[in-house]
């Protein structure tokens, strides 16, 4: 990386994290549904990647490929200068073969979940370096290009990432380029202050990019970006990991649970002795 | 440096000579500073900083590794009652610029870290000045309500009654419901309690209200404070300084250790309510008023609600959003702390990585021998040392096992 120090950053520079989803099941879902196949989406972000470094020169982009198996670093603006299009792409090829090669499974139900938790939390700690690296630093945001279902179990990590980008105050932008809304992206752009998109027409991406992920945090001000319509704030029972809009909350450690159960799993508190001491609470439960 | 090693000798001198008299200004920078604290004699007698970054990251590894051990069951639904004492002792200015304003600014930090840790608990505030304890802000789950409150009251008069401050807090914890953990911080400054009856009848009735009280001191041992604190299950520390004040009052942010008597376990029937599109115009339950805002939805009847946390005014549900259940549950799932690489390890450096796994940076010194560094004891993959403190102060993943999904699978099955 240049000395940070050594450069003179303006309130416009950007560190943009981005995110794709390279879960093969979901591409091959959408290969089979729809006309957007997987290379047609790379073109899009290429020229989308393309555009944001010609935005201004001091503009950083890296890219985290969130797997079916593994996450990997696949691009990085600030190392690799010529050719980015052929080095991103022979790194992304790389990355495929070798998460391909990780699965133990042999059939996936359905389009299964890509490692979402995985990327986001790499992406972060790549932003904390770059907060370390002085006081002069690009300002970062992170960009969530994904399509596959959300994972029920990965609810409790993808809420920390969220947590701690908040705290940073880094916003996660989405993009859902999948058939469904993603509660999680949802959630992650609301609580972060990011945006939160899916496109009508997957056949437009780069449009949609450019229009509304392009501009930085400080020009945005100036902008009418689409408004969230709605936030799908289900949470995943600890028992059986569903989505579910109503459970029952263990007093002592907050776990949800989706059916009443005598004893917490998590923190082992017993549940029975309350009713006789307390008739209030007993009528809540009914 | 052996220079400076006299220059303090004689300085230390210097302040025996003056002690009793008042002191100069200049002289006062040196005492409330305690600069020759950061200091530390090495092997042959020379002094150094202590400020050494490998051995700080070693302390906070103990600590964190104390800390993991000791979270298990936690009561989180807290009601803490602060109690700040305003009387003339707070006046007083061996705290920069004076105490009052230190605690205040400590107490600030602290109702934000608290909610931040404790999502479904609630503060309150009382304050003890001119022998009387008033009520400043109600139990309350807003952070900015209590901080604007505290913040416009700030002013030391007359002497500190802990019993009054006992007795109001007492009889407003005694309304809440019986799976709340009760709890009161005092922050004292005086040396006396200017009391109405008799203290230690106030401190057996907290006790049997299950009532656990700590107290941060902030000018010596009182043995009141310490009889309180022993009787009720609480803490008692008396701050040193500015730093060591930070500490002890933020040491109660985090859930202390449930005991199971202090607080009745119970599951509590809650909904999730979506937030509705933005700009949609709809009549809201709560205050029948026709509304553009977006409000959230009762998943149960479908009533449309304002604000959250609440309770649903047609089917009584409790509704909360559940991102503010989420910030605490990283109590409940600890990740393990990492472990250093051994220089065994290190040895054989060709096959280890050559980049922290979370942030790309090189793990290599100059000269590519490999630098300090740590391996997550579960997914093997290593990490900076500056990525360690963000993944276990922070982030709360590992971005290793993250990323894993087979490593994640059998950790889950060993659990
Ligand atoms: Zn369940
Ligand atoms: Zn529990
Ligand atoms: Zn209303
Ligand atoms: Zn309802
Ligand atoms: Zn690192
Ligand atoms: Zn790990």
């Amino acid at each position: 990386m240049t000395p940070v120090s050594s450069k003179l950053y303006a309130d416009d520079v950007s560190l943009l994290m981005v995110l794709i989803d390279t879960n093969p099941y979901f591409w091959s879902s959408m290969n089979n549904n729809t006309s957007f196949t997987f290379s047609k989406f790379l073109s899009h972000v290429l020229a989308f990647l393309n555009s944001i470094l010609l935005l201004n020169q001091m503009n950083q982009v890296v890219v985290i490929a969130s797997g079916y198996n593994s996450c990997d670093y696949v691009f990085d603006s600030s190392t690799s200068s010529m050719q980015r299009a052929e080095c991103l792409l022979e790194k992304l090829e790389d990355f495929v073969d070798k998460d391909e090669s990780l699965s133990r499974e042999e059939s996936v139900d359905g389009v299964g979940f890509s490692l979402l938790s995985g990327s986001l939390s790499m992406a972060l700690c790549y932003i904390q370096r770059v907060f370390r690296s002085g006081p002069l630093h690009p300002q970062p945001r992170i960009l969530c290009l994904h399509g596959s279902p959300d994972g029920p179990g990965q609810y409790v990590a993808v809420m920390n990432s969220i947590f701690s980008a908040q705290r940073s105050m880094v916003p996660i932008d989405s993009c859902a380029i999948g058939s469904q809304h993603s509660a999680f992206l949802q959630q992650a752009s609301y609580i972060t202050g990011g945006v939160y998109l899916k496109p009508q027409v997957s056949d437009g991406l780069f449009q949609y990019l450019s229009t509304v992920f392009a501009t930085d945090l400080h020009s945005r001000g100036f902008l009418q970006l689409p408004r969230p319509v709605g936030v799908d704030f289900r949470a995943s029972c600890f028992c059986h990991k569903n989505t579910i809009d109503m459970g029952y909350i263990c007093s002592v450690c907050l776990s949800i649970f989706c059916k009443h159960h005598k004893k917490c799993s998590t923190c082992g508190s017993n549940f029975g002795e309350a009713r006789k001491q307390d008739p209030s609470a007993s009528d809540q439960r009914r | 440096m052996n220079n400076e090693e006299k220059r303090f000798n004689q300085e230390e001198e210097d302040e025996e000579e003056e002690s009793g008299r008042g002191r100069e200004a200049w002289e006062r920078t040196y005492a409330d500073e305690r600069s020759w604290e950061s200091l530390q004699e090495d092997e042959s007698g020379l002094l150094r900083p202590i400020d050494n970054k490998s051995l700080s990251h070693a302390q906070y590894r103990r600590r964190l590794r104390t800390a993991t051990a000791a979270r298990i069951q936690k009561g989180l639904i807290r009601y803490l009652y602060i109690i700040i004492d305003f009387s003339r002792a707070a006046a007083e200015m061996d705290y920069k610029p004076s105490r009052m304003v230190v605690v205040a600014r400590q107490v600030e930090a602290f109702i934000r870290e608290f909610f931040d840790q404790n999502p479904l608990s609630q503060i309150g505030l009382v304050i003890l000045k001119d022998g009387v304890a008033h009520c400043l802000t109600d139990l309350g789950g807003s952070p900015e309500a209590h901080i604007k409150a505290l913040m416009g009251k700030l002013g030391t008069s007359g002497d500190a009654s802990l019993q009054n401050g006992l007795d109001l807090v007492r009889d407003l914890l005694n309304q809440i419901p019986s799976y709340g953990h009760r709890e009161v911080l005092i922050l004292y400054s005086a040396l006396s309690t200017c009391d109405p009856g008799d203290i230690l009848e106030t401190i057996q009735k907290c006790k049997v209200s299950k009532i656990r009280c700590s107290v941060i001191g902030l000018s010596a041992e009182l043995y009141i404070c310490k009889h309180l604190c022993q009787e009720t299950g609480g803490m008692y520390f008396v701050a040193l300084d500015e730093p060591h004040l930070k500490e002890l009052v933020l040491e109660h942010a985090p859930p202390p250790p449930a005991i199971a008597e202090f607080a009745v376990a119970n599951l509590i029937k809650m909904g999730f309510p979506q937030r509705a599109a933005e700009g949609v115009i709809s009549i809201c339950s709560c205050h029948k008023e026709a509304k553009v805002c977006g409000g959230y939805t009762c998943p149960r009847c479908k009533a449309r609600i304002c604000e959250l946390p609440t309770e649903c005014c047609i089917c009584g549900l409790t509704l909360v959003s559940s991102p503010h259940l989420a910030r605490s549950y990283h109590h409940l799932f600890p990740i393990r702390p990492f472990d250093d690489v051994s220089p065994l390890v290190l040895k054989d450096f060709h096959k280890l990585p050559k980049n922290c796994f979370g942030c790309q940076l090189s793990l290599l010194n100059p000269g590519n021998f490999p630098g300090p560094q740590v391996a997550c004891p579960n997914c093997k993959q290593h990490f900076c040392l500056d990525c360690d403190i963000y993944i276990h102060e922070s982030l709360h993943n590992c971005p290793g096992c993250e990323s894993l999904r087979n490593a994640k699978t059998i950790s889950d099955m060993e659990q």
